[in-house]
């Protein structure tokens, strides 16, 4: 379709994201004009947990997504033990953050190596220097990463046999701490897992102690490490990043928020927060979802997540998607392990975006960060566990209260907002980290973070399915199978 | 001859994918080799995205590229009112329901991955206001997307690998059979449900089953004890081998701590109560062991209760062992 200058291209489906995704874009000569991004699943979890009893939102929540089924559970457990006024047991605490950054990890790591990298050994690239290499190593399902990435991640998730029975969907994750205690002659075993993926981190991706990567805190400082660490997949990565400038695509609003993650006695390991040139509280209150461009009833006025209602209405005028878009005192903001680093003050990310802003580069690079520095945290915390102590509180479900299980998932903040009333839930609430990232336009028009990060994007001669769209879409780490629930 | 295979998703959460890439012993790379299958298409691997995935779906429904095995994770989205509209495939303007019909006619075989493509699963629950459906029942109700009658080309009804979410070895397993034709439709269950995970219980091979012997239960999440009488675990009911063949290498759901849900059955989503409680009438539980005479469970269960050693009683309340088994050497008990 074309109107004046302009070439319409509707995109999708997309592999390699979690779920379904549709983009329309307008090209205008070698660039991306515009972009409107598409939801095309509902399933409606919020309706159906309505009229339920309130523990088995344990059951559902998991299960709106495979791949951060974990971080469901856990916001689902937090909404109702804030609903029921009683804290965690301390190891508790400690284990659900286990299982927690086990499955970030697993996350991050199936993102670079399943989903984002096979897109640099597209026939596309066969003229760069650097494509044998890339073929060899990252080729979907035939390249020798997935083939040693796919053993160790195996092998890493008995963690989560261990802590959590199974993964995805488990029900271990309960209010007052987890099912699973560990006794003090277990602690050998779960240090030896982590040890087995710190040994294929050390070796494989970064080709460096997790220490060393953890310490780089400037722009130099990186750069440094990519011309020594030879055969690295980190390496590899910053190498192309640099030949094809990606740093360069894919900026969206550059405001950036994080609910904060890992909260133990109620400090977070990751700080909350907003961050907008600088660090600022992050006010929840805020938080309103607009349904004007989505195809769903519920009145003109965006809602707070707690009074939320979600109507599903193909033909609504104006719907384009089944997401909601979810706004912070009106404005746009991106969610993920860039936030999450950058509110927390890790240098290196905060450098990175101070030079470069949010972009493909730094979104990749954060969540390598991330994962360098979540592995040494999970060794101390197994340290920690006070074998004999307990691990789970338990609590009655209250007639009625409400709760937010406000939490940090590996693709950013995910909040559930839950109202009992009777005993029952009265209603319930999900804002995932996708719904925030690939939001359409509000009210206002404003177009959401990936419609944002798409703008610009350069088209080739010649391309039908233009590869920088599937770079910045990736950049993402996309979860559709959440975004709409 | 290497067999063709082509991976769906539609309404459901992408875990059994999840779980799949888990695979171990071997890996799912050398499981796909070993029964020589080649993947067309799978939405968590393959390269190929957006023009060049519906070239593909296309030349299927045509009849230009050959398939021989199309797996389809989530349910049918039939919704709102039979028109598919829950779930358009992207780009293609088409429900994906059509597509799986389309596509099924076409499949040599087919296969439900998951309880949610199988019976509809957790996304038929709560009322089912979007309509979802398995491919060929409707929760236990045979007909779903494709009908009762739907037979493959090997007269096989569609094989349901239900559980959720599905565990890899279940999956690579039943794909290896059905690549080498060693699958055949006395190894299915009434369901459709491979025998080889569905014809065991999840009570089989539980590390509580000596609490469960002696009733001694656990009271509140993290306890030792049987988790039958209280939590609501249905692990002696439901068909599959969580605690014979485990996961994740050395988890259940048991030995997580946490009820058996018994998510490989039709309407598991529902089941009336809550989850993780027992319903009990006059302090018994409702739901009795599969092929087990009431009465008689009843009398034995008083029985062993009254028969119960300090050990278990101890131990069932508590979330590590406080009561150690007592030793003893060449028939000598020792202190």
């Amino acid at each position: 379709m074309t109107s004046g200058s302009k070439t319409r291209r509707v995109i999708g489906p997309f592999n390699r994201v979690e779920g379904d995704l549709e983009v329309k874009i307008d090209i205008d000569g070698d660039r991306v004009a515009d972009a409107w991004v598409t939801s095309p699943l509902y399933r409606g979890f919020e309706h159906m947990l309505v009229g339920k009893d309130p523990r088995d939102a344990l059951v559902y929540a998991p299960r709106i997504c495979g791949i951060c089924s974990v971080s469901q559970s856990v916001a689902a457990a937090t909404a109702l033990r804030r609903a029921q006024g009683i804290r965690m047991a301390p190891n508790g605490e400690l284990v659900t953050s286990l299982v927690l950054a086990c499955e970030n990890i697993a996350d991050h790591l199936t993102h670079f190596y399943l989903f984002f990298m096979p897109d640099f050994a597209r026939e596309v690239y066969a003229r760069r220097p650097w494509f044998a290499d890339t073929e060899r190593r990252f080729k979907a399902v035939s390249g020798s990463a997935a083939q040693q990435f796919l053993p160790a991640r195996a092998q890493f998730l008995h963690l989560m046999g261990m802590l959590a029975g199974k993964w995805p969907h488990s029900l271990a994750l309960q209010p007052g701490g987890t099912t699973r205690a560990v006794e003090a002659g277990e602690k050998p075993r779960l240090l030896s897992l982590l040890f087995g993926l710190r040994t294929f981190l050390e070796t494989q991706l970064f080709g460096a102690p997790l220490e060393d990567i953890v310490a780089m805190s400037t722009a130099p400082e990186i750069s440094r490490y990519a011309d020594t660490a030879t055969n690295a997949d980190f390496r590899h990565f910053l190498m192309l990043a640099d030949d094809l400038k990606l740093e360069q695509i894919g900026r969206a609003a550059n405001r950036f928020m994080s609910y904060g993650a890992y909260e133990m006695e109620g400090q977070h390991q990751f700080q909350p927060g907003v961050w907008r040139n600088g660090v600022q509280a992050l006010d929840s209150d805020a938080i309103r979802e607009d349904i004007s461009h989505s195809w769903l009833n519920g009145g003109d006025t965006p809602l707070h997540p707690s009074t939320g209602v979600t109507q599903p209405s193909p033909d609504s005028e104006n719907g384009y998607t089944w997401c909601k878009a979810p706004r912070l005192g009106g404005k746009v903001v991106e969610v993920g392990a860039l936030a999450r680093q950058l509110v927390d003050g890790q240098p290196l990310i905060q450098n990175l975006v101070m030079e470069s802003g949010g972009n493909v580069r730094n979104r990749v690079v954060a969540r390598l960060i991330e994962v360098a520095r979540l592995l040494p945290l999970m060794e101390q915390w197994v340290k920690d566990v006070q074998a004999g102590e307990p691990f789970c509180f338990e609590a009655a479900v209250p007639e009625s209260g409400s709760g937010a299980g406000m939490v940090e998932a590996a693709r950013g903040s995910l909040g559930h907002w839950l109202d009992i009333r009777n005993g029952r839930i009265h209603n319930y609430q999900i804002v995932a980290p996708t719904t925030w990232n690939f939001s359409p336009r509000d009210a206002d028009e404003q177009p959401g973070a990936l419609e944002q990060a798409l703008v610009g994007a350069p088209v080739m001669k010649g391309e039908t399915d233009p590869v920088s769209v599937q770079h910045i879409v990736r950049s993402f780490d996309p979860c559709m199978v959440c975004t709409v629930h | 001859m290497t067999k063709k295979m082509l991976w769906l998703q539609s309404g459901g959460c992408g875990g059994c994918s999840m779980s799949l890439l888990g695979a171990e012993s071997p890996g799912l790379m050398a499981s796909l080799k070993a029964a020589d299958i080649e993947l067309l298409l799978h939405p968590a691997l393959s390269e190929a995205s957006g023009a060049d995935f519906l070239a593909l779906l296309q030349a299927i429904v045509d009849g230009r590229q050959d398939l021989d095995i199309l797996c389809l994770e989530g349910a049918v989205m039939c919704g709102p009112n039979g028109t598919g509209r829950f779930h358009m495939l992207s780009g293609s303007g088409q429900s994906m329901m059509q597509w799986i019909a389309a596509l099924s006619s076409r499949a040599a075989h087919v296969v439900a991955v998951g309880s949610c493509a199988a019976f509809g699963g957790i996304t038929r629950g709560g009322g089912n206001a979007v309509e979802a459906c398995g491919l060929q029942y409707d929760e236990a109700e045979p007909g779903g997307l494709l009908g009762a009658g739907f037979r493959d080309s090997s007269n096989l009804p569609v094989i349901n690998i239900a559980g959720c979410p599905t565990h890899p070895n279940w999956v690579t397993e039943t794909l290896m059979q059905l690549a080498a034709g060693d699958l055949g439709p006395a190894d299915l269950d009434s369901l459709g449900r491979p025998r080889s995970y569905a014809d065991h219980l999840v009570h089989h091979g539980c590390p509580r089953n000596e609490f469960y012997e002696y009733k001694a239960s656990a009271m509140h999440h993290s306890q030792l004890g049987c988790l039958m009488e209280n939590l609501g675990c249905v692990g002696t009911q439901a068909h599959a081998d969580c605690n014979i063949r485990l996961w994740n290498g050395e988890g259940s759901c048991l030995r997580g701590g946490y009820a058996c849900i018994d998510c490989t059955a039709p309407g598991f989503e529902e089941p009336g109560r809550v989850f993780t409680e027992t319903p009990k009438v006059a302090g018994i539980p409702v739901g009795l062991p599969t092929d087990m005479p009431k009465a008689w469970f009843v009398a034995l269960a008083s029985l062993s209760k009254a028969a119960t050693p300090k050990r278990l009683k101890d131990n069932a309340a508590a979330d590590h062992v406080v009561t150690p088994p007592s030793r003893s050497v060449k028939g000598k008990h020792i202190k």
